[in-house]
């Protein structure tokens, strides 16, 4: 297997990421389903300090952008607005990708409060990538509006990850995000999020090939996860885990072999 | 490394084992996903008023009983003020132009230019420009705006929800009602708006198929062949019915194309359908103001550009084919006389299969071809009214088989040149290109001549 378009794409957004002036402490992905208010979140956090630029080998344009809290620089990727991680389309696969291979140290779901069943799909969704999850619930004065009362509290204990209620629009909780941020990414608090229960037939079929994925993954990856997609049958995301396991072999017999010159040198 | 190599692809094996006892999982896994979020939201969630308007709404328009018939009597209610509309302003354009055309026929006679430059500007090209004007413009002005409005106000998401079903089923997209919606406009537009199709699969039959979707250049043959062909059938001129009869062409194109993509989900473009989030954005009362201009400047006005563009030099040049005699006939009366064998077998005639082979750079010109090779056999009649012509219709030999095949053909045919030219660009492949010509032509002979055959046989006429 050679590399192929999408494993070249993520490289190289990755790289350019490193490269960028200002080095980063941390990386915070930003999801969420279009018209959520996301961008809005996004320049709210970031102020003018954003620049786009097009993912490698797709039509997909992204945003990054930075901001200093308490003395970290925190780097935000704004990912393209989608309704799942499914890779149905370009902009999911790229969503995906990065939450899954950029090793963000946190994901930031921007959910619409008006509509919040929709948004709660990408929200388990990128839950069952990482455990980094933190959900901010926008919009919330709409919702108000429309005479819905959501119960924020009990949300945070029903999905074990931080809710941060707020209204983009007119900056207010993002001070709050901003802190919850720190919490997550720098390992302050540790989400525990509740895991994705599947109808038995899944279940079933997931427990014939769990053992050997776990084997496989060695905890590299949340292999629940990965058993999904095996069973889903998802040949992109196969590939795409196949070239991540091969970097880190790689990577690690580098590591290796420069160990061995060391000790070489010594001799 | 080559270690992990092997193990990947033991697990790939034993994932593709259990996939294939257990069948696709991807719904099972979409329908838990989506059955979790709601079971959380309402848990969470609370709502005072009694429910959104908009759900309400939906509740019917999207419902299992009354989405279907509801969306039938839409497009039927659309087709009606259509053609009970243009009836009038496209009598009174027609004798406008063709009022017309005598005094350009008295400057050329004071000129004294020769009768062959009369023939061809004015007698082809002119009256052929007239007609697509006359015939065109009034249902145009009409639909367009009433579509547009039909967007604008939030219908036809539901519409693409109702039938998202019916389409998976069949091993497509749900995206591609909207890329048919399009295809009402222009099948050329339509198959561009395949684009939103992240499928490459999907998306092909979306291409293949849209042509099944009759566009705004069949929409007159359509109509005028309805109301041809309703007058014939029942006593008098009845709108209702031919709007009834060009609702269900409509339909019968969007059962088709189901048919369609059925059969190349499961033999050329074999898969399985892709699952996608389809928004139902609110309703909302469309701005009149902005809604007709739009539609009448960015679609009618550019679509009758189009045709006439196209239909000037076709008329010149079908009056030349018609008046150049080559032994007792003109070359278009020799080369209809080779269609006439195969065109009579599927119901049609030989002028008609020319009318639609001359016809291929745009549908809007076949009517006026068919029509003014029949007026040049030396009939002779002024076009004044849907009675005018059928009465050179019945002149020509027409029967109501004719007029109904004449329709099933139109919806049936290959693309246009423009349609074609915009498949080619999207597929980059020939071979796709001219499969999309060959599927609707094969299917419409095959109709057309199994209608022809069955009515010939219980004796209706002939």
């Amino acid at each position: 297997m050679g590399l192929t378009a999408q494993s070249t794409g993520i490289n190289a957004f990755l790289e350019e990421l490193k490269q960028s002036s200002v080095k980063a402490d941390a990386v915070i992905a930003l999801a969420g389903n279009p018209n959520t208010g996301k961008s809005t979140v996004f320049n709210g956090l970031t102020g003018l300090n954003q620049h786009t630029g097009n993912w490698p080998g797709k039509t997909v344009i992204l945003a990054k952008g930075n901001y200093q809290h308490q003395r970290k620089n925190i780097t935000l990727v704004d990912l393209p607005g989608t309704y799942s991680l499914l890779a149905n389309s370009a902009d999911e696969q790229v969503a995906r990708d990065f939450i899954c291979f950029g090793n963000p140290d946190a994901v930031v779901v921007v959910a619409d409060a008006t509509c919040l069943e929709r948004n709660l799909n990408l929200s388990l969704q990128v839950m069952e990538i990482t455990p980094r999850t933190i959900l901010c619930v926008n919009l919330i004065d709409e919702a108000r509006r429309k005479k819905m009362e959501i119960d924020l509290a009990k949300l945070e204990a029903i999905l074990g990850i931080p809710v941060v209620p707020a209204v983009a629009r007119e900056k207010v909780g993002l001070k709050q995000l901003k802190d919850v941020i720190d919490k997550v990414a720098f390992g302050k608090k540790w989400p525990q999020p509740k895991s994705m229960e599947y109808s038995e037939t899944i279940e079933a079929a997931l427990a014939e090939i769990q053992r050997e994925v776990d084997h496989l993954l060695q905890g590299k990856f949340n292999s629940r996860w990965v058993a999904l997609r095996l069973l889903d049958g998802d040949n992109s995301i196969i590939t795409e885990i196949f070239h991540y396991l091969q970097r880190l072999e790689i990577k690690k017999q580098e590591y290796y072999q420069e160990k061995v010159k060391v000790v070489e040198c010594c001799e | 490394m080559s270690s992990l190599e092997a193990e990947f692809n033991q697990i790939i094996d034993q994932a593709q084992a259990v996939r294939n006892r257990v069948g696709a999982v991807r719904d099972q896994i979409v329908s838990d996903i989506y059955h979790q979020a709601r079971e959380i939201t309402e848990k969470v969630v609370k709502t005072y008023n009694s429910r959104d308007p908009d759900r309400k709404i939906d509740d019917i328009v999207t419902s299992k009983i009354f989405g279907y018939p509801l969306m039938f009597a839409l497009l039927s209610l659309v087709f009606w003020l259509t053609i009970s509309g243009a009836n009038v302003p496209s009598a009174f354009l027609a004798d406008l132009l063709f009022g017309f055309q005598h005094q350009l026929t008295a400057v050329f006679q004071w000129a004294g230019s020769p009768d062959w430059l009369h023939g061809v500007l004015v007698l082809g090209l002119y009256r052929c420009l007239a007609w697509v004007v006359s015939v065109m413009l009034p249902p145009m002005a009409i639909f367009f705006p009433l579509f547009t409005f039909l967007e604008d106000l939030g219908y036809l998401p539901r519409v693409a929800f109702n039938l998202d079903k019916l389409f998976k089923k069949a091993g497509a997209h749900g995206k591609q009602i909207l890329t048919m919606c399009m295809g009402f406009g222009c099948n050329a537009a339509g198959v561009i708006a395949c684009r939103i199709i992240e499928s490459p699969r999907e998306r092909l039959i979306a291409v293949l198929t849209n042509n099944f979707v009759p566009c705004n250049g069949r929409f007159p043959t359509l109509i005028t062949m309805a109301a041809v062909f309703m007058g014939t059938l029942v006593s008098g001129y009845n709108n209702f019915a031919a709007s009834a009869l060009v609702a269900g062409v409509v339909v019968l194109g969007v059962s088709v194309t189901l048919a369609v993509s059925w059969i190349l989900s499961k033999t050329l473009l074999k898969g399985v359908p892709s699952t996608f989030t389809l928004e139902l954005p609110p309703y909302r009362i469309p701005k009149i103001g902005s809604l007709l201009i739009r539609s009448i400047l960015d679609r009618t006005l550019f679509v009758l550009m189009r045709a006439v563009v196209v239909a000037a030099p076709a008329g010149a040049v079908t009056w030349i084919l018609a008046n150049i005699q080559i032994g007792d006939l003109s070359i278009i009366g020799h080369l209809a006389g080779r269609f006439d064998g195969f065109g009579r077998l599927i119901g049609l005639d030989g002028f008609i299969i020319l009318a639609f082979l001359l016809g291929l750079p745009a549908n809007e010109i076949v009517t006026p071809i068919l029509i003014m090779s029949y007026l040049t056999q030396g009939v002779l009649l002024e076009l004044d009214s849907i009675g005018a012509l059928r009465q050179i219709l019945i002149n020509n030999g027409w029967t109501w088989l004719t007029a109904l095949n004449m329709l099933l053909f139109s919806l049936l045919h290959f693309p246009c040149a423009t349609t074609l030219l915009t498949i080619r660009q999207e597929t980059q492949s020939i071979k796709w290109t001219v499969l999309a010509a060959l599927i609707p032509t094969v299917i419409g002979i095959l109709v057309c001549f199994l209608v022809a055959q069955i009515v010939r046989t219980l004796g209706f006429q002939f």
